[in-house]
């Protein structure tokens, strides 16, 4: 990757110093939102303003960051209650899980949602094994989504992606709803459960700390089946149409899933990050078509960037299989910065 | 660990500890390069970065109880070392600190030992045989309870059979295939690197050994590794399994 980086792939970067970035971009989101979200002193960790939410299971995620607007962008009414966010890529460390997790405990439990990778997984259960040692009665839940790879450069199993949001939205829906700790456990893995995801890349994404592309992919290339960290995909090839691309994409998830005909489904197009609105609506058109011919219903459809890989360009899809139960959670109210409905 | 002093003495594992720091800071390069072999390169950055802050953590404490120590050290190495070595060696450290509450004897260590490996196999989920720092820290922790427990060997004797039984699991990483962490991507390619985290675990407990040798004024007891002591009863089945993680490594794929 070293080789044929030419000065035109050097990206130019609105920051100030890559080891400044998360922190000046939280004190970014402070200021956009005061009157939502506080930061945990000397953490990097942002949580709702009225934490802890008494009378309620409190629900918790984080991970690297460069995936914005995930994992803060959900922090409010009907979804998290708060969320760490580690370096660029990297995870939170178990000491900032921690304190995330106690912060937000309101005595009504806590509930976990990690993205399966590595770092993210060891992080969180020292974190949740140090914060029972506390008393705080905590559960998790691992989201793996991620129908590409069954294992791959950060995780051993599939990795956690895109659905993880719908997980954020129904658990939410269910705890601020009054439902206990088992029941916003119980929805969370329903959705797990139900949901697949895989992405590809037409561009690599540029991290603060390089500077210059995290792999190289050539001018008449994509990679499919990539994740969010700029990781390798399952296959590199020419490009494709969008058509083409929604195809391998969607086809690739639904066979994951193994839908009956008939199946009511939520879908997302989510863009990587560089992806301009107008590409994403393209891709829709032909997800819904293709749902169409597998006798699937779309019940709802989602386009837009909920979790990105800095400025990669390129999409993922989502397909949720939904039930009465899921559609009243995942169609319920929220308020947070980066969803509301 | 497994110092003699009587009612345990915090000073003694704060000089452990900055024993550590120096030592993980001098083999900072070669871990790094074992690392970039089959990881990403920044094993021993990160482990000469925590166990910096922790040595001047454990400095700072007013004299502190070996828990105490172990906690604090704990919970910095696993605010700055990051990844997945931070709760590996910090984690695990911080809740095996919990059964150093009546200071260290060879019971306390014992049950330190045992703790520390059951929270490394858990939170990894790696088991003996996967070239990881399990691999070092299994035989050691094995040995070190034997010693005490069925040869009824003076702690620093046990200590020394540890350390030498971590140094051969290290070796026994090279010619053995990652099953977890960033270097099982690598499939076969994994083989023949010695593991960089079961490197790290035995440069720990050899300055263990060497500072409560320090503190007893004994001489690092000689072990001779060519013939580990056979036990002469029935309990010897630890002493199989590298055998047998070997013998079916090659099984799967």
């Amino acid at each position: 990757m070293e080789q044929g980086v030419s000065i035109s792939t050097i990206m130019k970067k609105l920051i100030n110093d890559p080891d400044d970035v998360v922190d000046e971009m939280l004190d970014g989101m402070l200021a956009a939102y005061p009157d939502r979200l506080r930061r945990l002193p000397d953490t990097q960790v942002l949580v709702r303003d009225d934490a802890p939410v008494k009378g309620k299971v409190a629900l918790v995620t984080g991970g690297g960051s460069g995936h914005e607007p995930t994992h803060a962008g959900y922090i409010g009414d009907g979804m998290l209650d708060g969320a760490a966010a580690g370096g660029v890529f990297s995870s939170p460390t178990a000491d900032e899980f921690e304190a995330l997790i106690e912060a937000c405990d309101a005595g009504d439990g806590v509930l976990a949602i990690i993205k399966n990778y590595e770092g993210d997984v060891m992080n969180f259960e020292t974190a949740i094994e140090l914060a029972e040692m506390e008393g705080v009665e905590v559960d998790s839940v691992v989201v793996d989504d991620d129908v590409a790879v069954e294992d791959s450069l950060y995780t051993s199993g599939r990795r956690g992606v895109c659905g993880t949001i719908l997980v954020h939205k129904a658990a939410g829906a269910k705890a601020a709803a009054g439902g206990d700790l088992s029941e916003v456990k119980r929805v969370a893995e329903k959705v797990i459960d139900n949901v697949g995801t895989m992405g590809m890349a037409l561009t690599s994404c540029v991290t603060p700390e390089k500077g210059e592309p995290t792999f190289d992919l050539g001018d008449d290339e994509i990679e499919l089946g990539i994740g969010i960290h700029g990781e390798p995909g399952t296959e590199r090839t020419d490009t494709m149409s969008a058509d083409a691309v929604t195809e391998e994409l969607t086809e690739a998830v639904l066979d994951d899933l193994d839908l009956d005909p008939g199946q009511e489904v939520l879908t997302i197009v989510n863009g990587m990050g560089g992806t301009p609105q107008m590409e994403l609506f393209v891709v829709n058109r032909r997800l819904q078509e293709l749902l169409g011919e597998h006798d699937l219903e779309t019940w709802d459809a989602w386009v837009g960037d909920y979790m990105t890989s800095l400025d990669m360009a390129g999409a993922s899809i989502t397909v949720c299989a939904v039930d009465d139960e899921l559609k009243e959670l995942l169609g319920a109210s929220a308020d947070t910065p980066a969803l509301s409905q | 660990m497994s110092g003699d002093e009587p009612d345990g003495d915090g000073a003694a594992v704060v000089a452990a500890v900055e024993a550590v720091a120096e030592r993980i800071e001098r083999e900072r390069d070669h871990l790094t390069e074992l690392d970039s072999a089959i990881g990403d390169a920044d094993h021993g950055g990160n482990m000469a970065r925590g166990w910096a802050a922790a040595a001047e953590a454990a400095r700072d404490l007013d004299d502190p109880d070996p828990q105490t120590v172990g906690k604090t050290v704990g919970k910095t190495l696993m605010s700055k070392v990051g990844g997945a070595s931070g709760p590996l060696f910090g984690g695990s450290l911080v809740f095996a600190s919990a059964e150093l509450d009546d200071g260290i004897d060879a019971e306390s260590a014992v049950a330190f030992a045992e703790t520390y490996l059951q929270k490394v196999e858990d939170r990894g989920d790696a088991r003996l045989g996967d070239q990881t720092m399990v691999d070092a820290l299994t035989p050691a922790v094995h040995t070190f309870k034997k010693s005490i427990e069925t040869d009824e060997l003076p702690p620093l004797e046990a200590l020394a059979k540890a350390v030498d039984a971590a140094d051969r699991g290290v070796a026994f990483t090279v010619p053995i295939r990652a099953r977890k962490g960033r270097a099982s991507y690598l499939g076969w390619r994994s083989v023949g690197h010695q593991d960089p985290g079961a490197t790290s675990t035995l440069y720990i407990l050899e300055e263990l050994l060497s500072v409560a040798a320090d503190r007893l004024d004994a001489e690092v007891p000689d072990v001779d590794a060519t013939s580990p002591t056979i036990p002469d009863d029935a309990e010897g089945d630890e002493e199989a399994e590298p055998a047998e993680a070997t013998a079916s490594d090659p099984e799967d794929d």
